[in-house]
């Protein structure tokens, strides 16, 4: 440090000190990601001038493909509001591996309590229970499903913070038997036919919405409030955490609850898009909510991201997914794609934290 | 007990399995005095610290502050307590920035709502301000996180956490030990501040000459346990070398001391 920034006695908020905020830097990822898949769009031969993201075609009222990006948002808003929940985790130097299952078994036992009696004037032929649990008010299956969630996440809170089991363990074993519970609610059965009402959840743009909400509101707590503060110090030095007089173990309950809570609404939501629940929803999901946090800056050691990152980087997801469809290549190199993904973004994270020590 | 007395151990002993990092020690503090706790590496004295701050759990013994019999069962109570503890090992955060880190554990809220609680991030700017003026620390930006921050400035970081509150017992486990000669400078400041305003002080220091420079007594330990309490006008640094290397043991600690 040179000494004539010294002597201030810490009086001034030297703006040009300021570290750049790495969102602008994903910010920029994104960009150069759709200049990548606009520029192929352009110069592979069987593309014939396609633009990605761009109304070239006349075909909208408007410069954007309007139907491509509604795609894009609202393939990420159901996995990005888990992501929403995985980021916190992670930044507590935690992770969630049980999202995908939590999403499984929450489908399954909320849409039993969402179910509509008369289908086409014929009894429900999905029927799980008996009358008494057909057409029941909105609030019911919704409470019931956020309450999965809060039982599940709760469980893997309690096991990661009071037996001190690694969190990859404890929310590994999660993920199995939450699954479990998916097979054995209905003996297999998909449960179809939920109600109007519950229809309504997650028809059109609702995820969307959804997404767009519950993102503004975990960015202000994650920023504003104690409980964002206290898990960035738990994933940055947890000892000091500690130290600090913070109720480390209280806090990872509370943490994980929450990421279980947003796992089961992101499944109230796809149950209700799909109009069915059905053992497999879910499965990979944990795997892509903690991509788009990664690519989105989140560190897995800890400490750092934000909720503005994932929301970017869920963003890059959607753009990198969209784009190998419209560049029409198979769904299986999209997965090895994704796979690649995930690990350039954490040793760009180890490389950017190297070079932050070195310059230090 | 006497009023003067703000902390008194009695017995106070830690095993490690078989490890005996502390044992039967018996310690008194005056209100108003700076008392330094000197030793080899693994005499027991960051233990000592510990226990009675409630970070880790006595094996037995009994800690009296403040005119009361405490059993903190964290270093939040010991904290809330008035026991102010600069450790050894930082408590600090590296993730987040000046105010956020001598705040962290007792932050200012602008609404309560529980774990929700919105806080009043302008308050603490200011208060870390006046606080680090007070203390003369000089940092560039406190709103850069303490990441990239030197050793001193880190030290001045948790030592100006201790400082910004008012406590009625600051411990500091070897404050200056990475630091420079400026930086250990401010530290001693710092430290002549606290007792000017008659906040009681034990200092964890293997520096001889700011010992003699600080405080009012000097407690030796040695293997875990007391081996002299000692006056600073009675004494002198071959002195105390010579408690800390074994030569001298001090009369009253002649049957337990090894
Ligand atoms: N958590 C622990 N587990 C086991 N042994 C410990 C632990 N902490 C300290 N010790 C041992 O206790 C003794 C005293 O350590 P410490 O109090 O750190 O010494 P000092 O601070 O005087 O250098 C040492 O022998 C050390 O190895
Ligand atoms: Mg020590």
């Amino acid at each position: 440090m040179a000494d004539s920034t010294q002597g201030t006695g810490g009086l001034t908020f030297d703006k040009s000190k300021r570290k750049w905020p790495n969102e602008i830097n994903i910010f920029m990822a994104l960009i150069l990601i759709i200049v990548i898949f606009e520029a192929l769009g352009q110069l592979l031969p069987y593309m014939n001038n396609q633009s990605l993201l761009f109304d070239t075609r006349d075909r909208f009222d408007s410069i954007f493909n309007e139907a491509r990006l509604r795609i894009i948002i609202l393939q990420v808003s159901i996995i990005g509001i888990i992501a929403l929940g995985v980021t916190q985790v992670i930044i507590s130097q935690g992770i969630d591996l049980s999202s995908g299952s939590i999403v499984g078994a929450t489908a399954m036992i909320t849409m039993s309590f969402a179910q509509t009696e008369l289908v086409n004037g014929n009894p429900n032929p999905k029927a799980i229970f008996g009358p008494w649990a057909m057409d029941l008010p909105l609030l019911v299956p919704v409470l019931v499903g956020l309450f999965c969630g809060f039982i599940a996440g709760m469980i893997n809170g309690f096991l990661i913070a009071y037996t001190r089991i690694p969190p990859f363990i404890a929310t590994l074993g999660m993920m199995v038997s939450a699954r479990g519970v998916a097979k054995w609610w209905s003996r297999g059965k998909p449960v179809s036919f939920p109600t109007e009402d519950y229809a309504w959840i997650g028809s059109g743009m609702m995820p969307v919405v959804w997404f767009v909400i519950l993102a503004i509101l975990f960015h202000l707590i994650m920023k504003y409030t104690v409980y964002g503060k206290h898990t960035y110090a738990i994933g940055s030095n947890e000892d000091a955490a500690r130290m600090s007089g913070i109720n480390v173990a209280r806090h990872k309950v509370l943490i994980y609850t929450i990421a279980g809570m947003l796992a089961a609404f992101a499944a109230i939501i796809l149950s209700s898009k799909n109009l069915t629940a059905q053992t497999g929803m879910g499965i990979m999901y944990e795997l892509d909510a903690i991509a788009m946090a990664v690519i989105g800056g989140v560190s897995l050691t800890g400490g750092r991201g934000s909720i503005i990152g994932t929301v970017l980087g869920a963003l890059i997801f959607g753009v990198i997914i969209s784009g190998f469809t419209f560049l029409k290549l198979d769904a299986f190199y999209q997965e090895m794609v994704k796979g690649a993904i995930i690990v350039a973004a954490v040793v760009l994270d180890q490389w950017r934290q190297q070079r932050a020590a070195m310059k230090s | 007990m006497s009023d003067d007395i703000i902390l008194e151990t009695r017995g106070l002993t830690k095993h490690y399995g078989g490890v005996h990092a502390l044992e039967d020690a018996d310690f008194v503090l005056q209100r108003g005095e700076h008392v330094a706790v000197v030793g080899d590496n693994g005499a027991g004295k960051s233990t000592f610290v510990r226990q009675i701050t409630g970070v880790e759990q006595k094996t037995r013994g009994t800690v009296i502050f403040d005119g009361r019999e405490v059993d903190f069962k964290g270093p939040l109570e010991a904290r809330e307590a008035g026991i102010e503890t600069v450790f050894q090992t930082l408590a600090l955060a590296d993730d987040l920035d000046v105010p956020d880190n001598i705040f962290l554990g007792r932050e200012l809220f602008k609404v309560k709502l529980g774990p929700f609680s919105i806080l009043d991030y302008k308050a603490m700017r200011q208060a870390t301000l006046d606080g680090l003026q007070k203390t003369a620390v000089k940092i560039p930006n406190i709103r850069n996180t303490i990441r990239n921050m030197s050793g001193g400035q880190r030290q001045c970081v948790a030592i100006a956490r201790t400082a910004s509150f008012h406590s009625k017992l600051t411990i500091m486990d070897e404050p200056t030990a990475a630091l420079g000669v400026q930086e250990t400078a401010q530290v001693e400041n710092i430290i002549r501040t606290l007792k000017a305003a008659g906040e009681p002080l034990i200092l964890i220091s293997h520096n001889m000459r700011q010992v003699f420079d600080l405080v009012d007594r000097i407690i030796v330990f040695r293997r875990g346990r007391i081996c002299a309490n000692l006056k600073k006008q009675e004494t002198d640094p071959q002195d105390i070398v010579a408690y800390i290397t074994g030569a001298k043991t001090g009369p009253e600690y002649m049957e337990t001391a090894v």
